[in-house]
């Protein structure tokens, strides 16, 4: 890239100080700044008025917005997430909280079957642009029913976006654009990316965050550092997992570009694939779990365009298919980490 | 609240109009399917589930609704659909699978959706509570006219999440009606075994709401009925709940031979049938003639003749079809 060009590319900055956010405080303000833009945006859930949600994302909103469009709901997630997709029918914009991922089991039917299905069982005619914001991942012993992330479980279903960002930026930018889509988005929030001041956060997922707004697609990946020797795909936590192990590989000689999905589905397989034919090797970095999952999905999505594109067998680093334990050894014992992807990638070499 | 002369009428159109659609999708149905009954063959594969006997309950309902009003129902919903205005033609096209269809065959019998009227159907039982609790609370939050209804049976009312709706709806005080349609029968199972109590209006003191049970199959009674839930609503007053006994002249899908009913009661069907009832009790009100009955007949049979034409010369999809819609 010639530096003209390079300029040309950098995004037009304005004369402003670095603002460094976690993804729950960017979250929030792509909240309050599209609930400003457009009435038909509001929030229900569980805690998320005086509590500003388990999560920290909706401080705030309650006081600017009201009870009206910041509504606490009973413990009753099959009604509140029914509800999402009728009020959305008829013109809202819902945002609905669904606190963990590992929750879903007692209301799926109103994801699944009730907002992912609308259009196309009605022709398009009854729209559910709603979002249902839910927290995944584990590593801070929160045992078997608090620590899922069931990325492949949504994924597999067709009728809703799924995505989820790894730093601040992303996380402002896609839910703009999810807030915006008139399909059902379900936006998952990494808990160790989040800021919360109860759990470690990873650095990395504080970024500089523009104030105003704008948007980040849905379905599209992000090239997260260029690299040509081996491609590690990852999103949300295992980026910054992925990066991690780039650093520690270039000091051995090695050069690993890291893709970051942001999206699942839609899937940028394009991005994944023009990766791969640069480098060669492929490694899937995922903390769902392994069988049946993203891992197997974008192995096969690049074996199915060119298998030639690979100089060696792919390598996956998932959660294996058992649930996820409480005690620290055996959990960490099972989640993906740096080690387990500089290995990988070594033994590629 | 008693309906005018002309609801009346209307209310004994539509239950005829309703019957007869129903015979001749049943016939249709029929297509292809002897001398092995295959439900996947035939003009019109897949599960059928006829309304034969709860017209009443549409058409009480349906006198009182606007398109403006989001009605839910469940998977059994012709009456209801044609009760609440839906494009009879495009009805027909979408149950035979047609490109001209509500939903361009993409959906079938179970799930009739119709956004210029704004019928909404689910075939998970009791899960079409939560998205009219929903387009209640958009109606409010919006302040525009137009209430919801969700539409179950009495077999929906022992899910869970109709508990959770109702709870909901109550707490907000939306302007929303949960009517359950009691057949007596969820498929195999009768009410007495599956519910703790004999009527479910009992449950809406559970939610501080009004609760009222009709149980005579009769359109007068459930429209005065209806009337006072519809008003409760239209006036801001919150969420009400109506049971209506009905009865199910068919089996619970088209192919069920009904072993689990008892004879006697497969016997009195024609007795339970409400339309006869209704039709002599217009006459003897002096509300029509025997002769205006059959001319009410007549054009009700011509509608439906007119759509099954319609339909039948529709053209299919093509395959590629299945692949749009899938997003907005």
């Amino acid at each position: 890239m010639s530096f003209v060009e390079a300029i040309a590319a950098k995004p037009v900055q304005k004369n402003r100080n670095e603002r460094k956010l976690t993804i729950a405080k960017a979250l929030n303000e792509a909240i309050a700044q599209e609930m400003r833009r457009d009435k038909n945006v509001f929030l229900m859930g569980e805690d998320i008025g005086i509590l500003g949600a388990v999560w920290g994302y909706t401080g705030g909103l309650l006081a600017e917005f009201g009870e009206e469009r910041v509504r606490d709901t009973p413990i009753s997630e099959t009604a509140f997430i029914g509800a999402a997709v009728g009020a959305a029918n008829l013109g809202m914009r819902p945002i609905v909280e669904l606190m963990f991922v590992d929750f879903y089991g007692v209301c799926m039917d109103a994801i699944y079957n009730l907002a992912a299905k609308s259009s196309y069982h009605s022709a398009g005619t009854f729209k559910a642009p709603m979002v249902l914001t839910t927290a995944v991942g584990g590593g801070y012993s929160d045992s078997t029913q608090h620590s899922q992330c069931l990325y492949a479980t949504f994924a597999h279903l067709p009728g809703m976006k799924v995505v989820m960002p790894s730093n601040a930026y992303d996380a402002k930018g896609m839910m703009t654009s999810a807030i915006r889509d008139d399909n059902p988005v379900v936006f998952m929030m990494h808990k160790n990316l989040q800021g919360m001041g109860f759990l470690g956060t990873i650095q990395g997922a504080i970024v500089d965050v523009p104030e105003d707004s704008y948007t980040v697609p849905l379905g599209k990946a992000n090239v997260a550092r260029d690299g040509k020797d081996v491609t590690i795909v990852g999103l949300g936590m295992t980026v910054h997992q992925g990066l991690e192990a780039a650093k520690a590989l270039e000091k051995e000689g090695v050069s690993a570009e890291v893709v970051d999905l942001r999206s699942l589905a839609p899937l940028d397989r394009d991005t994944i694939c023009r990766s791969v034919q640069k480098t060669g090797r492929l490694i899937v970095v995922d903390d769902d779990y392994l069988s049946y999952g993203v891992t197997a999905e974008i192995i096969a999505t690049v074996t199915e365009r060119d298998i030639q594109a690979l100089k060696c067998s792919p390598k996956r680093i998932a959660f294996p298919d058992i649930p996820v334990p409480f005690a620290r050894p055996m959990e960490q014992h099972c989640l993906p980490n740096i080690q387990k992807i500089v290995a990988a990638a070594r033994s590629m070499m | 609240m008693q309906p005018t002369s002309k609801q009346r009428l209307w209310m004994y159109e539509t239950m005829v109009k309703s019957r007869y659609n129903e015979a001749r999708l049943s016939a249709t149905y029929m297509e292809g399917k002897s001398p092995l009954f295959n439900m996947a063959n035939g003009p019109l594969p897949g599960e059928m589930h006829l309304s034969d006997g709860q017209e009443p309950c549409a058409v009480g309902l349906g006198a009182h609704l606007t398109k403006d009003d989001y009605f839910a129902c469940h998977h059994r919903s012709h009456a209801q659909a044609l009760a609440k205005g839906v494009d009879l033609k495009r009805m027909t096209a979408e149950i035979l699978g047609r490109k001209a269809g509500l939903s361009e065959g993409r959906a079938g019998h179970i799930h009739i959706f119709d956004y210029e009227v704004l019928f909404w159907s689910s075939g998970i039982i009791g899960q079409n509570m939560g998205p009219a609790v929903g387009a209640a609370l958009a109606r409010k939050m919006r302040g525009e006219a137009g209430i919801a209804i969700a539409c179950i049976g009495e077999g929906g009312a022992n899910q869970g999440g109709f508990h959770e709706a109702m709870n909901l709806a109550a707490v907000w005080k939306l302007p929303f009606i949960c009517v359950i349609e009691d057949n007596q029968w969820a498929v195999s199972v009768p009410k007495a075994k599956s519910t703790a109590i004999a009527s479910n209006a009992d449950r809406a003191a559970a939610y501080g709401m009004p609760g009222e049970r009709v149980a005579s199959n009769d359109p007068d009674d459930i429209f005065a009925a209806v009337g006072r839930a519809v008003a409760r609503a239209r006036a801001g007053e919150g969420p009400s709940l109506l049971e209506l006994q009905t009865v199910r002249l068919q089996g619970h899908f088209m192919g069920d031979p009904e072993v689990y009913r008892p004879k006697a009661e497969i016997a009195a069907k024609p007795e339970m049938d409400p339309i006869p009832h209704y039709r002599r009790k217009l006459i003897a009100a002096g509300v029509m003639t025997e002769i205006e009955a059959e001319s009410i007949v007549a054009r009700a049979h011509a509608e439906v003749d007119e759509a099954f034409a319609f339909a039948r010369s529709a053209a299919e999809p093509v395959p590629e079809d299945a692949f749009d819609k899938v997003f907005v």
